[in-house]
């Protein structure tokens, strides 16, 4: 236990505990994990730097509205089993959100201590607690009384887990149904395994979210194999809820994107990681790189496109953005990961075309240099070309990674369900559609977000569907 | 897990699998298709649903063993399982109700071309159907085409079955035959037969339509690789297709893409064959 003095120390303390983490020239050879975590004797000083507030600023910032105030007391006592209770009493994925989740635009941006010095390192503290109960074995929480109403729910993503997870605890008949062939969406496909270790981190976790209770159906494309009106009028479920994402892919369209050698960042990644073609020719799917790969966009997408091209083999790896650093979308941890790596910035600099060798592989890629003007729509100060700066740069691999848009084919083949003009299904702030018993929540309502807003869609949707379900 | 209940070889490489699918078989229209993979480590590929049968709750598949992976399927026997299956997908073919239409399919391709020309004459029309392989030995699914084609002609690249000759030889034939229109040809086959029919019959302005077989890795629109540009636009075989006016379709592009993994082909199916010597496998 610490001693008085050294609880006033730590309050005074003004930086996070560091995380250790491997070192950059060893990590590029590897897709092992890149921060270790906290140790336990780390994790209880750093929450004890925590200043316990009445009225804490942090669970606002929270999606999920987990109890932060209350678990990182739990750990500073060195009560890490009823902390991890605590934890999981709101997220049933911490492990995946100690890991994925941007802390710093959220529970640690209104963090007390964020003023004077760096906030509580609550996400590294999330995770040491999830990753307590991962090595010592997680406890499945009693069954509650069955309420005898089915809910099905549409991708197992962070909308659909987290979703079908609580509906599970509120004692309701619940199946997952996924297109792919296994669960996790973007923290399977997109998330690179250095980042969201599969095995030992989110396939623990999706076990967790079974064991609750929820029935999961993988290869089922809900749209094709079985859509949502057979749902209800065949398979008797009386709610539903999609959280299919946002996973199309969007293009530059412009010349020469056709080209062998030019991926999409899903393609890329999902051969990556849903597939592991870094293991090719032990796994049979493959992955063409070249030596010298250009990532269009600096979003978090680019950034694990960019830093799996360089654990690939890459010799060079660039992120090509239009704007400036500061409008970089990418979470800071994220960009200063990649440079550390390696990863060359070349910012201000807008592909135009795209030029392939005689047998049609990219050999090079035409950019032009920009200069930020008027903010734009999004705020953001817009990229304007600079007349006659055209220049040739010599890549032999693209990857495009500047967005993704919602997938169709729910909206395509579900009657009554209203649709925005840019794809998204329509939901109110409680994830209710414009059809009775239907919800959504995550990308497929907001466009392409984040992890953890998509789990706190999938929340509160929960509990209004359960609303809905106690009126049947 | 998905259980093969039937295993039929069609012709020396070339092999049929009824896989009990029942959700899938439910709902499979001609021109779909699914997307297996045989194990943990396997791809994800695409195969043409051949046949379906909503009663037994059974797909149809009919695949040449032209890679690792066809190879590894093609080992499997009834009562084995596959890790996947998925579909169906794509979208399903517009079917003309009334006209004269020619199916040519070619080599693996008569099966794809198959469950059209049986949907056609589900549906009360009338198909000329022009069938050919290498060799008489790789000829599939003859007796089949025979029975819902109310015409069926044979060739053989070798001359060891029907005419001695490529199925453009028969198409043109019918081409110049200018006393009886022909509203709609289907062609199915190896990109080069595809891209010739299309070549052939774009001079005499008849519609002709082709089902492209790219490489894939989701199927449901997800990731692109299977970008084909069609009538100068870019499209996505699996979500916008698979079936494409072979008259708008870039094939010099299609075929250069096909070909992207060649070597990684290559690797997987010498490391496969490697591991079936030394009687290992995984």
């Amino acid at each position: 236990m610490l001693d008085k003095d050294q609880i006033k120390q730590l309050r005074r303390m003004k930086e996070k505990h560091p995380m250790p983490e491997q070192a950059p020239q060893d990590r590029v050879k590897n897709y092992n994990e890149v921060p270790f975590g906290y140790d336990a004797d780390t994790a209880i000083k750093e929450a004890t730097r925590c200043l316990q507030c009445k009225e804490a600023k942090c669970v606002e910032g929270c999606p999920v509205e987990v109890d932060i105030p209350g678990f990182i007391g739990l750990i500073a006592e060195g009560k890490f089993d009823e902390g991890i209770k605590k934890l999981k009493e709101k997220n049933n994925l911490p492990a995946v959100c100690g890991r994925v989740c941007p802390q710093e635009s959220q529970c640690e941006a209104f963090c007390i201590r964020g003023k004077k010095g760096e906030p509580v390192a609550i996400g590294r503290l999330e995770r040491f607690l999830a990753d307590y109960e991962l090595a010592k074995g997680v406890e499945t929480p009693p069954k509650p009384p069955s309420t005898g109403k089915r809910v099905a729910i549409v991708g197992a993503g962070p909308a659909g887990l987290t979703a079908a997870g609580d509906l599970a605890r509120m004692g309701h008949e619940v199946v997952l149904f996924e297109a792919f062939h296994a669960t996790g969406g973007v923290l399977r496909y997109g998330i690179p395994e250095f980042r969201l270790p599969k095995e030992k981190v989110l396939q623990r976790e999706v076990d967790y979210i079974a064991s609750l209770g929820v029935d999961i159906k993988t290869n089922v494309v809900v749209g094709k194999t079985i859509t949502i009106d057979e749902l209800f009028d065949e398979e008797g479920f009386q709610a539903v809820f999609i959280g299919t994402g946002a996973g199309l892919p969007m293009f530059l369209n412009i010349p020469g994107e056709n080209l062998n050698g030019v991926f999409s960042a899903n393609e890329f990644l999902t051969r990556a990681n849903l597939m592991k073609a870094y293991l090719f020719p032990d796994y049979d799917t493959p992955i063409k790189l070249g030596k010298k790969v250009a990532v269009v966009g600096a979003g978090n997408v680019a950034m694990d496109s960019a830093r799996t091209s360089l654990r690939l083999g890459a010799e060079e790896v660039h992120i090509v953005y239009r704007r400036s650093d500061k409008e970089m979308p990418a979470r800071a941890e994220e960009i200063e990961h990649a440079k550390e790596e390696g990863v060359v910035f070349n910012l201000l600099t807008n592909p135009v075309k795209i030029i392939g060798d005689e047998n049609g592989w990219v050999k090079g890629m035409e950019c032009i240099r920009m200069e930020l003007g008027e903010p734009d729509d999004s705020g953001r100060a817009r990229p304007v070309p600079i007349k006659g700066s055209e220049f040739i740069f010599d890549v032999d691999t693209i990857v495009i990674a500047i967005g993704q848009s919602p997938n169709p084919l729910i909206p395509q083949t579900t009657s009554d369900l209203e649709i925005s003009r840019w794809g998204t299904i329509e939901a109110d702030e409680e994830g209710a559609t414009s059809r009775k018993g239907v919800y959504a929540g995550g990308d497929i309502v907001t466009g392409a977000a984040t992890v953890i807003l998509a789990m706190g869609a999938g929340k509160v949707a929960a509990r209004a569907m359960d609303n809905y379900l106690k009126t049947l | 897990m998905f259980k093969i209940v039937k295993k039929r070889v069609l012709a020396d490489v070339s092999k049929l699998m009824e896989v009990e699918a029942p959700l899938v078989a439910r709902k499979a229209q001609p021109g779909q298709f699914i997307i297996l993979r045989v194990d943990d480590n396997g791809e994800r590929i695409p195969l043409t649903i051949a046949d379906s049968d909503k009663e037994k709750g059974t797909i149809t598949i009919i695949f040449q063993e032209v890679g690792k992976t066809t190879m590894q399927l093609g080992a499997l026997e009834e009562g084995d399982y596959l890790s996947d299956f998925v579909g169906p997908l794509g979208q399903a073919m517009e079917l003309p109700t009334t006209g004269r239409i020619i199916a040519v399919g070619g080599g693996v391709g008569i099966a794809p071309v198959y469950p059209k020309v049986k949907a056609f004459h589900e549906a009360g029309m009338e198909v000329i159907s022009i069938i050919g392989a290498r060799t008489a030995d790789l000829l599939i699914l003859e007796d089949e085409m025979r029975a819902v084609s109310k015409e069926l002609h044979v060739c053989t690249d070798d001359g060891t079955k029907g005419h001695h000759g490529f199925v453009s030889d028969i198409l043109q034939k019918f081409l110049d035959d200018k006393s009886q229109k022909i509203d709609e040809i289907i062609a199915v086959g190896p990109l080069p037969m595809m891209r010739a029919v299309s070549n052939q019959t774009k001079p005499y302005g008849v519609k002709t339509m082709v089902s492209l077989n790219p490489i894939m890795v989701d199927g449901t629109g997800m990731c692109g690789c299977c970008r084909v540009t069609v009538g100068g636009q870019t499209k996505f075989t699996c979500v916008d297709g698979p079936v494409f006016d072979a008259h708008e379709v870039d094939f010099v592009e299609l075929t250069r893409r096909g070909q992207m993994y060649l070597q990684e082909e290559k690797v997987a199916v010498d490391k496969y064959e490697h591991e079936c010597r030394s009687g290992g496998g995984r």
